[in-house]
């Protein structure tokens, strides 16, 4: 009965939110202006306001006793030891480096590939038919996708590839590519559909086969956007965390080094975002542990955020070129 | 000549292969049977034989038989979605980019009818160029531009550098364009001024060595001084290609061209050497259109 009634109030409320917006609508034109400009301006003040409370959480184990060396250099990673905790995130990195660049590797001609299908060869029917799926693709959850990484690709990769364990570097590459593949097939796309059609016909009015427009005439047109799609898709596989947790292995790990061939996809790693996920709810609060993973999310930040930038400035400068 | 094409010239003495049934064909002029074409096919460079063609439901031409001549100017007129655009439009099959067009009839050019399945569409469009009403130069640099033909033909790897630049240079002299780009081949050719952007779109078509030039409305998007500069060119190619301009403007089709060709909703009215045509027209219709009662 109580819950009813909570539900009730609740309800109530949102009913007088709603009508004093429409008040606010109906009688005042400048209210409505400033509540606009308020959204606006909110997307800058909540980026400030993230950084802020990293920054913060994470200041004092910057600030205080940071070793450079250790914390970047080194790949001993031992947070919880009692007797000399080492905060090295180096296998982290390149956990999260091998698992991209894999991502990257299959992400990007697929994506690009089903982005020019979709804009240039195929009929209007499939063509609906592929965004709509390409849409609904984006809209798995990342924990689904960490599903198929530990039930399907797990032991597809052991009898496929012979490996001891088939949560690693090319499982997380391929479910974390699969992943990226949606933002980079609606962003190329869009970039690709820009392009005017008045190029498509004059290269074929010069008799270009179909690949030869795609090749010499969209590609280059369209280079910016296609960047900025790639770049988008990057974005996306540094950032996965729930997918990679569940398909790395979440082992701390190099797996790069001096033997042919330099990289071992089959070795599992931990990546920057799975490490902050796994541990933050044991790392007591205010801890060195617990400041530590805040400073892993400030490296990741500066990452996203560098990618974010060199897409824009690539973006900007082609414009300007132009 | 130099295209597949060639080799079969012989069908031409073959009776054209019958046209594809199609549906609503019923709707063209069940009366009218098509008109024998001329009888010396090699005296047309382009030759329609009862050609039809439909945008889905849309008859957009009707049993248009028509020789366009070699080596000469034909101007296409008539009034505003007349069929004339599209007409010159079937003559490089450009008109299959847009989906539910269907055709019937024949279209010779170099002796082959080009509707046939076998025809290559990367040949014909090498033999038959086309210049589009809003000069649409490709986002590269004009060099680029120049060879683009050629390297998506294949000229790339036996041409020696120096045979294609010696190439483009041919042909930017011929649309007079060469002393103004000369020294910014690099440039990005959409920086170029419209006129310029214009020649360049038929420059660009003359390494190919084409047969036929198509251009559509070519002059709309210019200013006076551009469309006298375009037209005295085109004077300039009268001699070596078969050309064909869809035009709005009576003055310039009367200016430029050697025949006429006057189209009405989707048919051929008359078709007569210019200078005929607007002193003596022999079409009612005709008559009342370059006089400007309608159009």
């Amino acid at each position: 009965m109580i819950s009813l009634l909570k539900i009730m109030l609740l309800l109530a409320l949102v009913a007088g939110v709603l009508y004093l917006m429409y008040l606010i609508y109906r009688y005042c034109e400048r209210t409505m202006v400033t509540l606009i400009h308020i959204c606006g301006v909110s997307a800058i003040v909540f980026v400030f306001g993230i950084f802020f409370f990293i920054f913060r959480e994470g200041a004092p184990f910057l600030l205080k006793d940071f070793d450079f060396g250790g914390f970047f250099l080194s790949d001993k990673w031992y947070p919880t030891s009692e007797e000399n905790p080492r905060f090295g995130i180096l296998a982290l990195v390149a956990g999260t480096g091998s698992v991209t660049v894999l991502a990257m590797l299959f992400a990007v001609p697929f994506g690009l590939g089903t982005a020019v299908f979709i804009s240039e060869f195929c009929g209007r029917k499939t063509k609906e038919a592929l965004k709509i799926l390409v849409e609904f693709l984006a809209a798995v959850p990342s924990v689904v996708w960490g599903f198929i990484g530990m039930m399907v690709m797990n032991p597809l990769i052991i009898k496929l590839a012979d490996a001891p364990v088939g949560l690693n570097v090319l499982n997380a590459g391929i479910v974390v590519g699969l992943m990226a593949v949606p933002v980079i097939v609606s962003i190329a796309e869009d970039a690709i559909r820009a392009v005017p059609d008045e190029y498509r016909a004059a290269a074929e009015a010069l008799g270009a086969t179909r690949w030869q427009v795609v090749r010499k005439v969209i590609f280059p047109a369209a280079k910016s956007g296609l960047l900025a799609a790639v770049l988008l898709g990057v974005g996306r596989a540094v950032g996965e965390t729930m997918a990679v947790l569940m398909a790395t292995g979440q082992s701390i790990n190099i797996p790069f080094d001096g033997n042919a061939p330099f990289f071992h996809p089959l070795q599992s790693v931990q990546t920057l975002t799975a490490t902050i996920a796994a541990e933050l709810g044991e790392a007591p609060s205010g801890g060195h542990h617990y400041q530590a993973l805040f400073t892993l999310g400030i490296v990741l930040f500066a990452i996203t955020f560098a990618i974010n930038l060199v897409a824009d400035l690539i973006v900007k400068g082609i414009r300007k070129g132009k | 000549m130099t295209t597949s094409m060639a080799s079969s010239a012989e069908l031409d003495a073959a009776p054209p292969a019958p046209a594809p049934a199609a549906p609503g064909a019923e709707a063209a002029l069940p009366a009218a049977a098509p008109e024998p074409g001329p009888r010396v096919p090699e005296e047309c460079g382009v030759l329609t034989r009862g050609f039809n063609l439909w945008y889905g439901d849309f008859q957009a031409l009707v049993d248009v038989s028509a020789c366009i001549k070699p080596r000469r100017i034909t101007a296409l007129i008539g009034p505003s979605g007349c069929g004339k655009t599209t007409l010159l439009r079937s003559f490089n099959r450009m008109n299959e980019r847009f989906t539910g067009v269907r055709t019937s009839g024949e279209i010779s050019i170099l002796g082959k009818n080009i509707l046939d399945p076998d025809v290559s569409l990367i040949e014909l469009r090498k033999a038959v160029g086309m210049v589009f009403q809003r000069p649409n130069p490709l986002p590269l640099s004009i060099y680029e531009n120049m060879v683009f033909g050629l390297r998506i033909h294949g000229g790339a790897g036996r041409a020696s550098r120096a045979g294609e630049r010696e190439t483009v240079e041919k042909a930017l002299r011929e649309v007079f364009l060469w002393d103004a780009v000369k020294d910014r081949l690099g440039a990005r050719a959409t920086e170029l001024q419209l006129e310029q952007q214009q020649k360049l779109c038929i420059a660009r078509l003359l390494p190919l060595k084409p047969e036929i030039l198509l251009m559509d409305e070519p002059c709309s998007a210019l200013d006076a001084e551009a469309t006298e500069a375009v037209e005295e060119l085109l004077d300039g190619l009268r001699s070596r290609y078969t050309i064909v301009i869809v035009t709005h403007n009576m003055a310039q089709a009367r200016r430029v061209s050697d025949d006429c060709l006057f189209m009405l909703s989707g048919r051929l009215v008359e078709q007569s050497p210019t200078a005929e045509l607007f002193v003596n027209p022999r079409d009612k219709r005709t008559e009342e259109y370059i006089q400007g009662r309608y159009g």
